[in-house]
């Protein structure tokens, strides 16, 4: 038995099919991510599998149970950060951790907790007065509470800065480092890339493409490519010169020659230096999961979304 | 399975957040206390404008003239008091113990008949001997019987005798200052504000953010939640009624007792409004929505059921209202153990307190959904 089992899922929000019969499974020890743009249908599907909505159609099994009909006992063993976490103001971290452990019934060690999400040094402050990423860090702390054997984080990066971010997939790998299954909702790319042995990504509704990066990214990706900063002139000329398939990006100014094999960037480079015209910085390079991504994903992105398609390596616009 | 320790430990993070934010603490403590002084304040010194005094008149008439009439038309028009004719037949003694009130007239049947004929009739002033508008009100009807007497005489040339003469009823209710009603009139308004409000705006922000289906992912059931809130207003009211009653009776010397009839209303009455404040704010589709609905119900409550000045100085018709409003039997309810010393009326007021707050309670939980569907 598989600790999470998704089959033909269906959610209907009156005519909006917003989970329109997806299917994966989610190995032991294993981080699942499922990307896609806002609405998506990312957020419906995981509060399925936590059992905070009701499913119209398909199956669901969380370590075997359905999450619906025994919510009870799935939520003593799940953990879960919802979006945007948000908890009773005026409490502190600890207390927070000490209130969950009387209401699961569990003897947990709350500093432990907290240095285990690394938040030992804010165990006094407010709720309210904690950072975006030290109140994520309390949800994840509280999320452990009752020592779950899944861990349903919804985009538990969303808003934070960089190095707030960074903090908190420190913590992910830490928890799975610990064995713990765990389903990672992220409309960030990288963070996908950075932390997840599979992803999926879905798109209104559907699973569009779902493995690991590099399987996706091999499948759906266009393979590697030259690129080189110059002139419409000189691509005509590098296409009339060689064999090569040349397409030109007048926004960028840039030639871009796809390489079936690498020695053909040689002769790219040989007609362009014949051609005897100007031409800027070169490079090599290959499809990335954010290129991939837009293939895939058909409706142009949303505020939010198309901000968040950032790699930190490049900027696409 | 209600689990004591999960309500216990609730109880324990909301009270202690309710303490820590000095605003809930001052809205729920201090301002109920605030508001005796500056009402207990600008009431005392007896200008406390006119007291109403019921009267029976039982004057059948004689000759096509009414005098019964005139001679309450006439105290009526002194300003002095508001002059209520009651059309009862029965015990009139009676009727204001049950009204909660010891001043009352009483005009005789054959009042006109005697006045006319010379035949000496007698009015009866109902009063509590110890209160010192009985007395006033007694000095009146004697000032207005001689009037009437000397009126009589004055196209006669008979000696002069008394006509109409005064005789005296005791009424076994105490006559009250208005500090004494506005005690119990502002503990049932911190009974309904302090929960009320608090509940409104905590259910509909949590549904908002998200904290209710946070907590649904914990073993804690929305009963239990609902259950700590109303344990936590219990005691902030009971603590706030002590308080109240010792500024009452400390620094403006109110007359109210204490009993153990009061604690089914230090009971029921949070537990009423923190659950109506938790139906207002879980139907309401925003906070925004759920203030101005909690507003909308929570003001002409509190104005219309005592809470400031005692219903029976209202209009009649306003009364009759008033019994539609839940606040009006926990005000009425107060009134009744601290003040008028009426047990059994207190009673049906628990009765029917207890039956709306079990009414609310329950819609209160079904309507309050923890998960989506």
């Amino acid at each position: 038995m598989l600790p999470i089992e998704v089959s033909d899922l269906k959610k209907n929000y009156g005519s909006l099919k917003a989970v329109d019969g997806i299917s994966f499974s989610v190995k032991q020890g294993e981080v699942f991510g499922l990307l896609g743009p806002n609405g998506a249908g990312k957020t419906t599907t995981i509060e399925i599998m936590e059992g905070l909505r009701e499913r119209d159609g398909g199956d669901v099994k969380i370590l075997g149970l359905d999450p619906w009909k025994n919510g009870y006992d799935v939520h003593k063993k799940i953990g879960v950060i919802p979006q945007e976490f948000t908890f009773i103001e005026k409490t502190t971290p600890r207390e927070a951790i000490l209130y969950y452990a009387d209401l699961f019934n569990v003897k947990c060690d709350p500093d432990q907790i907290l240095k285990d999400v690394l938040l030992d040094e804010k165990t006094k402050t407010y709720f309210e007065d904690l950072s975006g990423g030290q109140k994520r860090k309390t949800g994840l702390a509280l999320s452990l509470v009752n020592n779950p054997e899944i861990l349903f984080l919804d985009e538990p990066t969303t808003g934070l800065d960089p190095n707030a971010r960074r903090a908190i997939w420190e913590v992910i790998r830490n928890l799975k480092a610990k064995g713990k299954t765990i389903i990672l909702t992220t409309h960030y790319l990288d963070e996908a890339q950075q932390l997840s042995d599979h992803v999926a990504i879905m798109d209104h509704g559907r699973i569009v493409a779902i493995g690991t990066v590099d399987e996706i990214i091999h499948q759906y990706g266009s393979g590697e490519r030259l690129e080189i900063q110059g002139t419409e002139k000189l691509a005509e000329y590098i296409k009339a010169n060689t064999e090569l398939e040349v397409s030109y990006d007048h926004t960028r100014r840039t030639i871009t020659i796809p390489l079936k094999k690498r020695i053909d960037a040689l002769a790219a480079l040989a007609a362009a230096e014949q051609s005897g015209m100007e031409w800027g910085e070169i490079q090599t390079r290959e499809d990335s999961l954010d290129d991939v991504f837009i293939k895939l994903v058909s409706e142009p992105l949303g505020e939010q979304g198309e901000t968040a398609i950032d790699s930190g390596k490049k900027r696409r616009r | 399975m209600i689990s004591g320790k999960r309500i216990y430990s609730d109880f324990k993070v909301f009270s202690r957040g309710f303490l820590r934010n000095k605003f809930g603490l001052f809205f729920g403590l201090i301002f109920p206390v605030v508001l005796i002084v500056i009402f207990g304040a600008i009431f005392s010194g007896g200008g406390s404008g006119t007291t109403t005094v019921y009267a029976q008149n039982l004057d059948t008439g004689f000759g096509g003239q009414n005098l019964g009439n005139a001679f309450l038309a006439a105290m009526n028009e002194s300003g002095t008091f508001q002059v209520v004719t009651v059309n009862i037949t029965g015990d009139f003694g009676e009727y204001l113990a049950d009204k909660s009130q010891s001043d009352g007239i009483a005009i005789p049947a054959d009042f006109s008949q005697s006045y006319i004929t010379g035949q000496q009739v007698n009015v009866t002033v109902y009063g509590n001997p110890a209160s010192s508008s009985s007395g006033i009100i007694t000095g009146y009807v004697n000032g207005y019987a001689n009037y009437f007497n000397l009126q009589y005489y004055s196209n006669g040339s008979e000696p002069a005798k008394a006509i109409i003469g005064i005789q005296t009823a005791s009424v076994n209710t105490q006559q009250n200052q208005y500090i004494d009603y506005l005690i119990p009139g502002l503990i049932g308004f911190s009974i309904l504000t302090s929960p009320m409000f608090s509940l409104v705006n905590i259910s509909s922000d949590y549904k908002k953010n998200k904290l209710f289906k946070q907590l649904s992912l914990t073993p804690l059931t929305k009963m239990e939640w609902l259950t700590s809130k109303i344990l936590w207003y219990i005691v902030l009211t009971i603590a706030g009624f002590f308080l109240m009653y010792l500024v009452g009776t400390l620094a403006f010397n109110a007359h109210i007792t204490l009993s153990p009839m009061l604690i089914p209303f230090l009971v029921l009455g949070p537990m009423l409004f923190a659950s109506l404040g938790m139906l207002v704010g879980t139907v309401a589709k925003n906070p925004e929505t759920a203030g101005i609905v909690g507003n909308i119900i929570t003001f002409p409550m509190m104005f219309l059921a005592g809470t400031f000045f005692p219903i029976s100085q209202m209009p009649e018709y306003l009364q009759t209202a008033a019994h539609v409003l839940p606040l009006f039997y926990v005000t009425e309810g107060l009134n009744n153990v601290m003040v008028y010393d009426n047990l059994g009326g207190a009673l049906i007021d628990i009765a029917v307190l207890a039956v709306i707050t079990i009414v609310v309670f329950v819609l209160a939980v079904k309507a309050f959904k923890w998960r989506e569907d």
